[in-house]
């Protein structure tokens, strides 16, 4: 990284073009209330916590030569595990036509479901900032992107993993015993060091969007052992294995409807098993003659490992219902539910946003869990049902 | 005998002409229009949007935009949002069609995820204003049937009046009346009916300048929303031809990495 960095100093000077990068990013403050006593010992009532995402974008040559700098840090208020810093991206990208070559910490994108992401396995998930799993941690790359009519082949080399982030002993939504990764395992010899390698091809084609991709290396996804902290305490203690995983992601637009699929093979610690999330998203443009949108989302999210998943998610059905006001504040409520028909358990949610003003953006989020059994891998969050308030500053 | 062939010559082109119909004569200057705004080739533009609501409150938005003429279809856009905050760096690509449902994507920055968008919005307000995607996107001539109403006048110039109808089906629009100048053949005002046929909304086309001795374009487009008392100035602050774009600049690549 020395080096890149020593490269990146001197660029401008080589290019002879400096013009001054932008800055921009946001502050957000956020509020977490929850409506039951916290299960565990050193469990807080309520939480507040603070981050700060700042982002440098510097281009040459109209663009041919980009640098991002996106770090990100948050302050909690109870948990030191979700106190955290992450460089989410530092890449330097050479762009042209027909390729694409960067080179650094970034952060990449695949799939095109919305309850999960299965084909999407470049980056860590940065599970403290949110049970979702939508967050995701800068991953070190080389990455290549071929570009031609017939579609787009990506090529990575990924040096150096990136552990998940857990919450710790004195956080909500943690389970019990607490996964205390300051202790990970490797299966791999290399531990950590293990250079993974990925390959993604991807086409559109009139109303099809479709994706392919290959990945070797360590699986972002651990599993876990038991073993105690320094204090004695019990502790859970991720494991961390190589794995092979082929992914296939389907897109078809056609008039009001999205139709999705994703689908992964998977081979981990010599077994194999298969996952797919399909669906479709309908979207209702100006209901009732109003201005609103409405949208329908429905997704099945299978694995094949039945209730031995390590998931929340081996055969359960997205709902989800989108209302797009379509106003000046660009207003927005997600209301959706998780449901395992077999287990009867509901996982509902709310996310909702609003522009306050030209800075200001209010964004709140519920999660209520319902009639969870002993058996699921949440039923130690059966007591963490939340209101999450945030206020975010752009600048 | 020559005089006669010539009072028969005349009699009948002026039959012709008479016998042109007002959807043809609409038509025909509805292709006109189109034959002289061919061949600009590539645009860049940086736009400011205000908005108005009722109670004469404003907010602004800004963006740049590039398209792509595509000939025989709609135009290829991508447009990369600056302001408000929240929505810097946002950045939509659009192949636009005249009878078909446009294809969209949009760029979410903070997830790098590229969404398709299901594309029978083109009713839909673009960025909370008055203006639709389909009052936004290129102007095609299969977009609409037309007919011809009347030579007029508009604040002192020449126009024709054309009514014309959307032939796309999921249009906001029952009709459109267009008044267009005669010699620019660019509207100075359309007036656009709702699907229940009432008076919905009036777009005005200002300050036109002329680019490369040849493309009329308008510097600002204002748009009345008569049923809701709101109304959005469009307002171009820059505007570039002949930027060199290629189709390789309006794909799912190029708008990951458009700023």
């Amino acid at each position: 990284m020395k080096l890149f960095s020593i490269l990146f100093l001197i660029l401008p000077v080589l290019t002879g073009t400096v013009n001054a990068g932008e800055w921009s990013g946001s502050v957000v403050l956020q509020g977490q209330l929850f409506n039951h006593s916290p299960l565990f010992q050193n469990q807080p009532g309520n939480n507040l916590s603070l981050s700060i995402s700042p982002e440098y974008y510097q281009g040459w040559q109209n663009d041919a030569h980009s640098l991002t700098i996106e770090p990100f840090f948050r302050l909690d208020a109870n948990d030191p595990e979700r106190t955290h810093f992450d460089l989410r991206e530092f890449i330097y990208s050479v762009n042209r036509d027909t390729w694409v070559f960067s080179v650094g910490v970034g952060k990449v994108f695949w799939g095109v479901t919305e309850a999960q992401h299965l084909v999407d396995v470049i980056n860590q998930t940065d599970l403290v900032e949110s049970l979702d799993a939508e967050d995701k941690l800068g991953q070190p790359m080389l990455h290549l992107s071929l570009i031609r009519d017939w579609g787009t082949s990506e090529f990575f080399i990924l040096p150096g993993f990136r552990e998940r982030t857990f919450p710790g002993e004195k956080a909500r939504l943690r389970t019990s015993p607490y996964i205390d990764s300051s202790q990970s395992q490797y299966s791999s010899r290399n531990g950590d060091k293990h250079v993974d390698y990925a390959f993604r091809y991807s086409h559109t084609k009139g109303n099809w969007d479709y994706g392919f991709s290959w990945f070797y290396g360590t699986n972002r996804d651990p599993g876990f052992t038991g073993g105690t902290d320094n204090n004695g305490q019990p502790v859970l203690i991720p494991v961390y294995s190589l794995m092979h995983q082929v992914g296939l992601d389907v897109q078809l637009v056609s008039g009001n409807w999205l139709w999705k699929l994703e689908a992964i093979h998977r081979r981990a610690n010599g077994s194999n098993y298969n996952a797919t999330t399909s669906g479709f998203e309908y979207t209702w443009v100006g209901i009732l003659g109003s201005s609103y949108d409405l949208g329908l989302i429905t997704e099945y999210l299978y694995d094949s490992r039945g209730n031995l998943a390590p998931t929340l998610f081996n055969k359960d059905i997205l709902l989800g219902t989108r209302f797009v006001f379509n106003d000046t504040a660009s207003s927005e409520v997600l209301l959706g539910v998780v449901i395992d028909p077999d287990q009867h358990e509901y996982l509902y949610l709310i996310e909702a946003s609003t522009r306050l003003n030209d800075n200001w953006k209010l964004n709140v989020e519920a999660r209520i869990f319902s009639g969870l059994n002993p058996s699921s891998p949440i039923y130690d969050l059966r007591n963490d049902d939340f209101l999450q308030i945030e206020f975010q500053y752009y600048f | 005998m020559p005089r006669i062939l010539l009072t028969l010559l005349l009699l009948l082109t002026s039959a012709v002409a008479l016998a042109q119909t007002p959807e043809e004569r609409g038509l025909e200057i509805a292709k006109e229009a189109d034959k002289r705004d061919t061949g600009w080739g590539d645009q860049k533009s940086s736009t400011r949007m205000v908005l108005h609501n009722r109670h004469g409150q404003t907010s602004i938005r800004k963006m740049h935009n590039r398209s792509l003429e595509v000939i025989g279809d709609g135009d290829k856009s991508i447009i990369i949002f600056d302001q408000p905050r929240d929505v810097k760096g946002t950045a939509f690509l659009s192949f636009s069609h005249a009878v078909k449902p446009d294809d969209q994507w949009l760029y979410l920055p903070a997830l790098k995820r590229v969404k398709r968008i299901s594309s029978n919005n083109k009713s839909g307000p673009f960025m909370g204003s008055e203006f639709a995607y389909e009052d936004l996107s290129s102007q095609e001539v299969a977009k609409y049937t037309y007919k011809f109403l009347k030579n007029d006048t508009l604040d002192g110039r020449d126009v024709f009046v054309i009514e014309r109808f959307p032939a796309y089906k999921h249009s906001g629009y029952k009709r459109q009346i267009a008044y267009v100048d005669k010699k620019m053949y660019q509207p100075l005002k359309v007036i656009f009916f709702d699907r229940k046929n009432a008076l919905y909304k009036t777009l005005y086309f200002k300050k036109y300048h002329q680019y490369l001795n040849h493309y009329w374009r308008a510097n600002t487009m204002q748009m009345v929303n008569h049923q809701s008392g709101k109304s959005t100035e469009l307002i171009w602050e820059s505007i570039s031809f002949k930027n060199g774009f290629n189709d390789a600049d309006f794909n799912r690549n190029s708008l990951k990495r458009a700023r």
